[in-house]
Order: C-alpha cells, then sequence, then structure tokens
C-alpha cells in the first residue's frame, strides 16, 4: 500500500498515541513474535526429523561434525570439569570440617561431579563453544546465499548441515561428559591430598561407595537432550538468520543465550524425571 | 510474447509476492522461450533477484503460476522441486561459493551429491567445467583466496555442472571491472550459442543486457513495464524508460 504523500503545510507528526494502546500494541506483537518463533522452530524440526531419517545418509559429514564438536571441546570441557572438581573440594571441605563430617568429602564430591555438575558444566561449555560456532557458520551461509545456492543445486542442505550438527551435538554430550567427570574427579582428589593426602584408591572406594549406576548413567544420558537443544537452537537461529554480518552476529549470539536458557529449563525437569525414574 | 507451451521453457502468469506490506512483485506475465536470453531489467529492490528465486522455488509466491518446461512448480514436493532444479543452473550475485571447500569441490558438490559419477570422471568433468570458464589453473585454491570475478565465473562452472538447459543469472556483472564484466558477458553470450541454452538475467547493467539478450523486459513497481528487443526499449515514450535509459547511459 502506497503511503499519502504529505503536502506543505500539512504536519507530517503522526497521531498521538495513548501509553495504554502504545503497551497494547507492544504485548501483542510480543506475542506474535514469541508464537511465530514457536510455529517456525516447530516446520524446522519437522524438516530435520525428514531430513535426518530418509536416505540418503551423510556419513562423512557426520564424522567430520563429531570431530568438530567433540575433538575441539575435549580439552575445554575437561579444564572446565578439572575447575569445577577444585572448586567443590575446596568448598565442601570447609563446610564438612565445620561440622566433622570431612570423611564424606569424596562422595560429596564424586556424586555432585556426576549428578549434577559434570552434565550441566559440559552443556554450559559446549553450547558457548559450538553454538556459537553453529549459528555464526550457518548465519554466515545463510545471509550469502550459499544455502540457497546448496537448494538450488538440488541438495537438502537440512540433511548435509542441519542433520549432521544436530546429531553429533546428541551423540558427543554423554561422551564429553565423562572427560568433565573424569578431570572434575582427579582434581578433587589432588585439591584434597594436598591438604589431607589420601591415595587415590581409597579417595575412590569412599567416594563411590555410597554412588550406585544410577547416579551415573540417567545424569549422563541427560546430556544427550542437552546435545539435542544446543544443535537444534543453533541451527535453528542460524538458517533464519538476514541482514548481512549484523544478522550473523545475532544468530550466533541468540544460538547460545536460547540454548542456555533451554539447557537450564530442560535439566529442572531432567532432574524432577531422573528422582521419578531412578530413585 | 507468444508462443506455443512446448516451445516455452519458463511460464510466469499473475505472480504476485510481497514481503509483509511490501508489494514487490504484483501481477507479473512473462513468457521465455527455449534458447531465448532475456534480460529483466530494473532499480535496485525492485523484485528482479525474487523473481529468480521464485523460478527456482528458493522462494514462494502468493498467488499465480510458475511453469518450468510445462511442469507447474507450487505444489510440487520437495523430490519434484529437486527434479526441476537439476535442470535449472544458477548463478548467484556474490557466487555463493561454500567456503569450507575448495574451487574443485564447490564445482564436484552437485555432482557428488546428484550423480553416479565415480571420482575420476568427477575430477575430469570439473577440470573441463573450470577450464571452459578460464579458471583450471585455481582449482586448489578456496574461495576466499580468489576475487570477485573468478567467484563469479567457478559460480558459472558450478551452475553448469548438472548440464542444465535453464540458466538463470542474478546480476552477474555487477560489483565488476570493465574488463572482467565483459569477460563474463562474452561467456554468457558463448553459452547461449554453443550449448543453446535459455538464459534469464537480471541486471541493471544496460550495455550488458544489450550485449548478452534477444528480449528485455524492464520490471517497475512490481510489474513489467515493457518488454521486447533492446530497440523497442529504446523507442519507448514511457517518462520511466526514459528516465531509466538516460541515467543508466
Amino acid at each position: 500500500m502506497k503511503e499519502r504523500p504529505i503536502y506543505l503545510g500539512e504536519t507530517s507528526f503522526p497521531k498521538p498515541q495513548t501509553n495504554i494502546t502504545q503497551f497494547g500494541e507492544l504485548v501483542k506483537s510480543s506475542l506474535c513474535s514469541f508464537f511465530e518463533w514457536f510455529g517456525e522452530l516447530g516446520i524446522f524440526c519437522g524438516r530435520l526429523v525428514r531430513a535426518a531419517l530418509t536416505p540418503p545418509y551423510e556419513g562423512r559429514e557426520l564424522i567430520r561434525q563429531i570431530d568438530e564438536v567433540g575433538s575441539k571441546s575435549l580439552l575445554l570441557v575437561s579444564l572446565a570439569g578439572a575447575a569445577i572438581g577444585v572448586v567443590l573440594s575446596l568448598e565442601t571441605s570447609a563446610s564438612l570440617i565445620r561440622f566433622g563430617a570431612e570423611s564424606m568429602l569424596p562422595s560429596v564430591i564424586i556424586i555432585s561431579i556426576i549428578r549434577e555438575m559434570g552434565p550441566i558444566i559440559t552443556g554450559l561449555i559446549v553450547c558457548g563453544r559450538v553454538g556459537a560456532g553453529i549459528g555464526a557458520e550457518l548465519g554466515s551461509m545463510k545471509v550469502t546465499e550459499q544455502i540457497d545456492a546448496m537448494e538450488a543445486s538440488a541438495v537438502n542442505p537440512y540433511r548435509i548441515l542441519v542433520a549432521t550438527r544436530v546429531l553429533a551435538c546428541t551423540l558427543v554430550l554423554p561422551l564429553l561428559t565423562l572427560a568433565a567427570d573424569f578431570s572434575g574427579i582427579v582434581m578433587g582428589w589432588v585439591t584434597n591430598t594436598i591438604s589431607e593426602p589420601i591415595s587415590l584408591r581409597l579417595f575412590l572406594d569412599t567416594g563411590f561407595k555410597n554412588a550406585t549406576f544410577n547416579d551415573f548413567l540417567a545424569p549422563t544420558i541427560k546430556t544427550a537432550v542437552f546435545g539435542l537443544i544446543i544443535g537444534v537452537i543453533a541451527c535453528f537461529q542460524g538458517m533464519r538468520a538476514t541482514g548481512g554480518t549484523e544478522g550473523v552476529g545475532r544468530a550466533a549470539t541468540n544460538s547460545v543465550v536460547l540454548s542456555s536458557l533451554f539447557i537450564i529449563l530442560a535439566d529442572v525437569l531432567l532432574v524432577r524425571l531422573i528422582l521419578i525414574f531412578f530413585p | 510474447m507468444e508462443g506455443n507451451e512446448a516451445e516455452l521453457a519458463v511460464v510466469l502468469q499473475d505472480l504476485h509476492k510481497s514481503f509483509g506490506r511490501q508489494t514487490v512483485l504484483n501481477g507479473i506475465d512473462l513468457k521465455i522461450a527455449r534458447g531465448e536470453t532475456l534480460a529483466i531489467l530494473g532499480r535496485s529492490g525492485t523484485g528482479k533477484s525474487v523473481l529468480l528465486k521464485l523460478i527456482i522455488g528458493l522462494q514462494k509466491s502468493d498467488s499465480g503460476f510458475i511453469r518450468v518446461h510445462g511442469k507447474e512448480i507450487s505444489g510440487l514436493s520437495l523430490e519434484e522441486l529437486n527434479q526441476i532444479r537439476k535442470k535449472v543452473g544458477f548463478l548467484f550475485q556474490e557466487g555463493a561459493l561454500y567456503d569450507s571447500l575448495s574451487i574443485e569441490d564447490n564445482v564436484a558438490f552437485p555432482l557428488a551429491r546428484n550423480t553416479r559419477m565415480s571420482q575420476a570422471e568427477q575430477k575430469d568433468r570439473v577440470r573441463q567445467l573450470l577450464s571452459s570458464v578460464g579458471m583450471e589453473k585455481d582449482l586448489g585454491k578456496m574461495p576466499s583466496q580468489i576475487s570477485g570475478g573468478m567467484k563469479k565465473r567457478v559460480g558459472l562452472a558450478r551452475a553448469l555442472a548438472l548440464e542444465p538447459d535453464i540458466l538463470l543469472f542474478d546480476e552477474p556483472t555487477a560489483g565488476l571491472d570493465p574488463i572482467t564484466a565483459g569477460e563474463i558477458e562474452d561467456l554468457i553470450v558463448r553459452l547461449r550459442e554453443e550449448r543453446k541454452m535459455t538464459s534469464i538475467v537480471v541486471t541493471h547493467d544496460l550495455h550488458g543486457a544489450k550485449t548478452i539478450s534477444n528480449r528485455v523486459a524492464l520490471l517497475h513497481e512490481g510489474n513489467i513495464l515493457i518488454e521486447g528487443t533492446f530497440d523497442d526499449l529504446q523507442k519507448s515514450e514511457d517518462p520511466f524508460v526514459s528516465q531509466f535509459l538516460s541515467q543508466s547511459s
């Protein structure tokens, strides 16, 4: 619709709106954007599932993505796990000594790490490194028409770009969590040993005495859901990027922010479910 | 342009496309014959590139019909649409080469995904394609290591990989120096003469349009304002056509 021209002598100021009208408009547009986002996400997930389940399968690209997400995050995740082990050991030893329960320290460190700290730290670290990378990479491909070029070549970008990345994130997160758990426990023992020498074997025996297999299995598998969230959100944000380099930056930022938020929300829900099904 | 349906490569009928409240195409009717090169002219932002993307199904029209080789493309499944896409090559404005792949792999990409060629056959075909655009010496380079004109040449080689019947060019000479632009124009003319391809070239370069096309169409305010030979365009008394010609020359 063409705008009516403004003639000389006629004011160009818009008709004043009341605060209530402006607020109503703002709420309406925010709600529309909110539902539109979820609607687009639903369509995106439908395309992703169809691309992932129908042949041809992109085995080589999947292995490349597993390397990209897994191998290149291993050091970072191990360092973060180690730092958490040190901090847990320092913080809890002081509290436990105060209550005369320092013998519980190995159990507290090991159970805290394998049940919650390892999985959530791995999720958030990978979200920062991989989520931003995927969002920026696909966003850049989108705004430079590389994804259009792929479609124009009769190749489904959901199969080659999205399904492989989502699957790689989902498969790799539990493995990275094992690395974070391992380094966290080892560094927890090292920190504890510096102040009060104890053998690694005794530390592990004492620590795992009160732990069950369910303490380890369910939280580790939980991280596959975190991986799924990171892959889906980052690919979705990248694939809907618009507006040049600014759009690429926005896609990367939104990938990290939204993935982190959804990981924390999913963690709340999954912890509750784990407590119900693996008491 | 009138023509038997079988002789027409692309038919656009009453095509509409809007983005939000902004109407971009407002009832486009256009027929492109097999073997013809049509240049679509118009100011920036008039929907020329959108028109190309609608033809290949990269965007969906709001209403109207698009027939490619007699097949209506709206309502096709992705698999059916991909069969059409294999017959249509697309040269994007900036080349749209895949950053993470070498020049050789960029050109091999459609072959690896859509044909049963062996690695050796793919390599031969890629060399042949790159040689046809004068890029055979650079096949190991990455897209970031070559110039804008070279990217367009590689993009053209990639667009030709599946031996399409129709080629769509989005601003093939935009942003290039006159010599490189001339080389790209020569390539397009050579393709028309050697392979008898149907081409649709979106451009605002009047000189280029005159060199490479049989027919031109001027897009203005969502409609085809004038359609015919370049001489028809020059003879037009429409004020916008006159302004467009005088400002462009």
